[in-house]
Order: structure tokens, then C-alpha cells, then sequence
């Protein structure tokens, strides 16, 4: 029977043209990704609009609640302050980030520097770490305790130890530390590509003209490696939005000055069985990433205009 | 006078980049002194800045509070189950995208391009309940499966495809009578093993450290990936600080003797996959 079903299918493959064939096997190969994307990624992103609107601890009756949640979460100071600590915190954590990655870059890529690979291994090792791992030795490193590392290296400057767990600012910038130290370097060796794709003859023909370095720097290097910048912005734009595997395990929990959009998302979810809450807030975040995309995505052209 | 500018030039880039990359490495370097040292030593002024003897102490401590090696285990079979999983389903759709004619083929590849932008909060929840409808909550096959392939994946495939075979190839191929897998398999295969490099990479790392989604559907600790295992040292009530460092300490080091190892491979392939994109 399963043979006689075998050679019924082959007599039908075999009768397909051979375009029809290709057709098929393109068909079945990309099968794979819309299936899984249909269970695990579209179903789940639209099932989160529709709990939005829902009030729903988790395994009782849903009830249409219509935009009940997210009134909610509009009147809740903390909603607010998680999306100002993201704004900060990534601000804090990225701004700073690229002008240093930018520095490092350009050195490395001067042609007297001796040891670029080991420099480029160094740089590069933090990436390799994960958060979870950096976010607890971080959370050593900025101690409360005044023997903790940075606020022992801080009193050799005379400056009195700061409680970077439980105060408004010291959270944010231990945060914002980590989230530079992970990746500097990394978005450094982006930037060290663009800037060896620069023809050399621009900065000769420069030379000549006699630009100064710093000239050089702002009207050759900075316009040549603008689609690079605009990516990373674009990137760590987005990346910041998502924080929350530092600021959970930083602040023990779920503590206000740390607390993020994501965190706050988990913690109505996960902590506090409101899973209509959570996912306006899943909503809110998706719109706010949006948002943030198309600014960045005006503000790029418009650099491109201005630079014409 | 300009020789003496370009010594201080090279001197003040030096100097810059050392600082650079001892701040860079201090961290995972203090990781280590940390692992070795006593919980009091963290109260101690002038704090350690140099290795202890309670090397092995605090790993015996790591050990008998979590299950270190299972766990190490898990975050291995999930990174490579989900690697593998990654290169043979995303270079099959890559191949179908570069080189097979078919109905659709643009706007469908378009699709998956769009895919790339949704925040992966935006359906936690919901996958959340998935999963636990499924039953594989506790179970590894929840993070195996969902990613076993990604649009990430299936683009950078098809970029690498589209330009490292010629179409003319392909073509020779199907009229010696080879059917369409065994041309994907004896002559696309073969000729994409750096990508499969960078993409296994990327995959693996990215698995290997990622938190959030273990974090929601990994809550019985034998299912604990390494990640879960020391963020589950940390948030012990009594903290013994030399035993949490200790356990993060010889979580990281397996990853970074592999990158110190490999780093060209590494640092190219993380790159390249941003770059590109």
C-alpha cells in the first residue's frame, strides 16, 4: 500500500514540468521560516493587540476591557518613569559610547600604531561576555560599600562614596556603564571598517590643500562614514529601548530608578499575573519603537540633505 | 621639530589606546581576583586587586548551590541544536530566495525583511502561553524550536548565495538530472562554508547569552541555561560574593578562550553581520 501510494507520487512529480518542479521545491525550502514565524512570531504579535484590550490574570475568563489597560498604565507615574530611565539610560549609555568608539577607531587606524590585532582582541573581548555576567560583575564593581571598586577609586579623587544602587542617578550610570563597556568596542571595529573603505587620496588631495587634521577629520572622515553612523545610531537606538537584563539583576528586582519598559512589561506579567497591562505595554513599547525609528530615519535624511 | 610632533603624535595614540584596552579588559581580569578571593574580602579596604586562594573553595560553593555542569550542558545543546538548525533551514530558504524561480519570490523575501524590524517583546506573552499550552515550559525545546530559523539568518544566506554561485552552474546541475536538494546539497553546501562560519557564529553566540526569553519559560532549575544558573547565584538571599564571581567567572571562560582562540573569525563574522545588514 505505502509503496503503491510511493510511485503514484513519483509518476505525479515526474509529470510536473521542470519549472513547476523549482517552483515547488522553492516553495517547500522557504516553508520552514513562515511556518515557525506563523506560530511563534505573527500569531503571538497580533494576540498582544488583541490582549491589550483584554483583562486576563494568566488562566481565569478574559473580559473585553476596551482601552481600560491602557489608561492604566497612563496614570501610573512608574510607566512614565520607566520610559524617562530608558530614554536616560540610553542616552546616558550610547551618546558617550560612539563619540569614544569613534576616537578609538581613528587611532587604531593611524598608520603608526604597533599591535593592531591585539588592541582590536582587546576591544573586542567585552562583546563576547554576556549581559547576565556583566550586570553582576558591574553590580560588584559599583558597590554601595565604600571599599566598592569605583567608589574606593572615586575617594582617592575626594569624592564621597555614592550609593549607585538606590539613588535617582548613581543606578542609571552604573547602568549606562555597563551598556558602554559591552559595547564600545565593538561599535569601534565598525567604525575602524568604514574608516579603512576611505580612499587615502581624499586626505592627500586634502593635505595639499592644506587641511588641518582636524579639518580633515570632520570634512573627510565624519561625511564618508555617515551611512556607518546612521546604522549604529539606528541600532543602538532600538538596543536601548529593549533594556532589561542590567537593570533587573543591578538593582536586585525591580527597583524605581532603574526600572525600564521592558522590565516594567515583565514585572506585569511575570510578577503581577496583569496580563492585559503587560501587553498594552508590549503595544505601548512597539509604537514608541516606531516612533523613535522615524525620527531617527527623518533626521538622517535630512543630515543627507544638509551635507549636499 | 616635525619629526619630534610625530613622536609626541605616536606616543599620545599609544598611551590612548593601552588605557583603552585596560579598561577594556579590567573587568573580566577582576572577575577572576574576585572568584578567588573570600566574601569579606569585598568589604575590605584597599579593595583586592590581586588573585586569591579560594579558587577552588568558591567553585565547590558555585557547585553546591547550582547545578553548574547541567546547566553549562543545557546552554550547549540549546546554542548548537539552534546553530544548526539555523544553517540548514536559513541557507535552504536563502538558496530558494537567490536561485529558484518562483511565484512570489520578491514580495515573500520582502515579508522577511519586514519581519526583522518587530521588537521580540511584542509577542512574549503570547508566546508565553504557547508554550505552555505546548507543555515544553521547563523544557529546552522551547527555545530550541521557535529558533531553529530566523530572517536574519535566511537574508545573510541569500546575499552570500546570490553572488557565490554562478547561476550557470546550477543550471548544468539540474539538466545532468540532479534534483533541486542534492543541488542544494553537493553544490551549494560546499561552496558556502565561510558563511555558515559567520552565521554559525553569530547564532551561537547570540543563544549562548541570551537571557530574556530562557528567563520566562526556563523556570524549573534542570532546565536552567548557564545564564539563568548564575543569575540564579546572585539572587540567593545570603550573598557570598566570591562564590556568584566564581560561578560567573567560569561561565564566561569557555566563550572567551573560544574567541581568544578564533578571534579573526569572531570579530569578522560579528561585524560583517551588522555591517551587511
Amino acid at each position: 500500500m505505502v509503496s503503491h501510494n510511493h510511485t503514484n507520487a513519483t509518476v505525479r512529480l515526474k509529470g510536473l514540468s521542470d519549472k513547476k518542479k523549482t517552483a515547488l521545491a522553492g516553495y517547500l525550502f522557504i516553508s520552514p521560516f513562515f511556518l515557525l514565524f506563523a506560530i511563534f512570531g505573527a500569531f503571538p504579535m497580533l494576540f498582544s493587540f488583541y490582549l491589550a484590550f483584554q483583562k486576563w490574570n494568566g488562566f481565569g475568563e478574559m473580559t473585553f476591557v476596551g482601552v481600560k489597560n491602557f489608561s492604566l498604565i497612563f496614570t501610573d507615574p512608574l510607566f512614565w518613569k520607566s520610559i524617562y530611565n530608558t530614554i536616560v539610560i540610553g542616552l546616558l549609555g550610547t551618546g558617550p559610547q560612539l563619540i569614544a568608539a569613534l576616537i578609538l577607531a581613528v587611532a587604531l587606524n593611524s598608520a603608526m600604531v604597533k599591535f593592531k590585532s591585539v588592541f582590536r582582541v582587546a576591544y573586542f573581548v567585552p562583546n563576547v561576555t554576556s549581559i547576565v555576567a556583566v550586570a553582576i560583575v558591574f553590580t560588584v564593581l559599583f558597590s554601595e560599600q565604600e571599599a566598592g571598586l569605583v567608589n574606593a577609586t572615586l575617594s582617592l579623587f575626594g569624592i564621597s562614596p555614592v550609593s549607585w544602587q538606590t539613588s535617582e542617578w548613581g543606578a542609571k550610570i552604573a547602568i549606562a556603564t555597563m551598556i558602554f563597556w559591552r559595547w564600545v568596542g565593538y561599535n569601534s571595529i565598525i567604525f575602524l571598517a568604514g574608516l579603512q573603505s576611505i580612499p587615502k587620496d581624499l586626505y592627500e588631495a586634502a593635505e595639499i590643500d592644506g587641511a588641518k587634521k582636524w579639518q580633515q577629520f570632520l570634512f573627510i572622515t565624519v561625511p564618508m562614514l555617515k551611512p556607518i553612523i546612521v546604522f549604529v545610531v539606528f541600532t543602538a537606538t532600538i538596543g536601548s529601548l529593549q533594556i532589561f537584563a542590567e537593570p533587573l539583576i543591578f538593582g536586585s528586582g525591580f527597583r524605581e530608578e532603574s526600572m525600564t519598559i521592558v522590565l516594567y512589561l515583565w514585572r506585569e506579567a511575570f510578577s503581577n499575573n496583569a496580563f492585559g497591562t503587560a501587553s498594552a505595554t508590549a503595544v505601548s513599547l512597539f509604537l514608541l519603537i516606531i516612533v523613535f525609528t522615524t525620527i531617527n530615519f527623518f533626521a538622517s535624511n535630512r543630515l543627507d540633505k544638509s551635507g549636499k | 621639530m616635525l619629526r619630534k610632533k610625530g613622536f609626541v603624535n605616536k606616543v599620545t595614540i599609544h598611551v590612548l589606546l593601552i588605557i583603552g584596552a585596560l579598561l577594556s579588559v579590567f573587568p573580566l581580569y577582576w572577575m577572576f581576583v574576585m572568584a578567588t578571593q573570600p566574601n569579606h574580602v569585598i568589604n575590605k579596604l584597599p579593595p583586592a586587586v590581586v588573585p586569591g586562594d579560594k579558587l577552588v573553595e568558591n567553585f565547590r560553593n558555585v557547585l553546591e548551590n547550582v547545578d553548574f555542569f547541567g546547566a553549562m550542558w543545557n546552554s550547549f545543546v540549546v546554542a548548537s541544536l539552534t546553530t544548526l538548525g539555523v544553517l540548514f533551514f536559513s541557507s535552504l530558504a536563502g538558496f530558494a530566495f537567490a536561485k529558484l524561480q518562483f511565484k512570489g519570490r520578491e514580495k515573500l523575501f520582502a515579508v522577511i525583511l519586514i519581519t526583522m524590524m518587530i521588537p521580540p517583546q511584542l509577542g512574549l506573552i503570547p508566546q508565553y502561553f504557547i508554550i505552555t499550552k505546548l507543555g515544553w515550559l521547563n523544557d529546552l525545546k522551547a527555545i530550541i524550536i521557535p529558533g531553529l530559523v530566523n530572517a536574519f539568518g535566511i537574508f545573510w544566506m541569500r546575499q552570500y548565495i546570490k553572488d557565490a554561485i554562478p547561476d550557470e552552474l546550477i543550471e548544468a546541475a539540474k539538466i545532468d538530472g540532479c534534483s533541486i536538494f542534492r543541488v542544494y546539497w553537493n553544490i551549494v553546501v560546499p561552496s558556502i562554508l565561510p558563511a555558515f562560519a559567520t552565521l554559525g557564529i553569530l547564532t551561537f553566540m547570540f543563544v549562548w547569552n541570551d537571557f530574556l526569553w530562557p528567563l520566562t519559560v526556563l523556570r524549573d532549575e534542570s532546565s536552567y541555561t548557564i545564564q539563568i544558573a548564575i543569575r540564579a547565584l546572585q539572587d540567593a538571599y545570603v550573598k557570598d560574593y566570591g562564590m556568584i564571581l566564581s560561578g560567573t567567572f567560569w561561565a564566561t571562560l569557555p566563550l572567551v578562550v573560544v574567541f581568544l582562540m578564533f578571534n579573526k573569525l569572531f570579530i569578522s563574522s560579528l561585524t560583517q553581520g551588522s555591517v551587511k545588514q
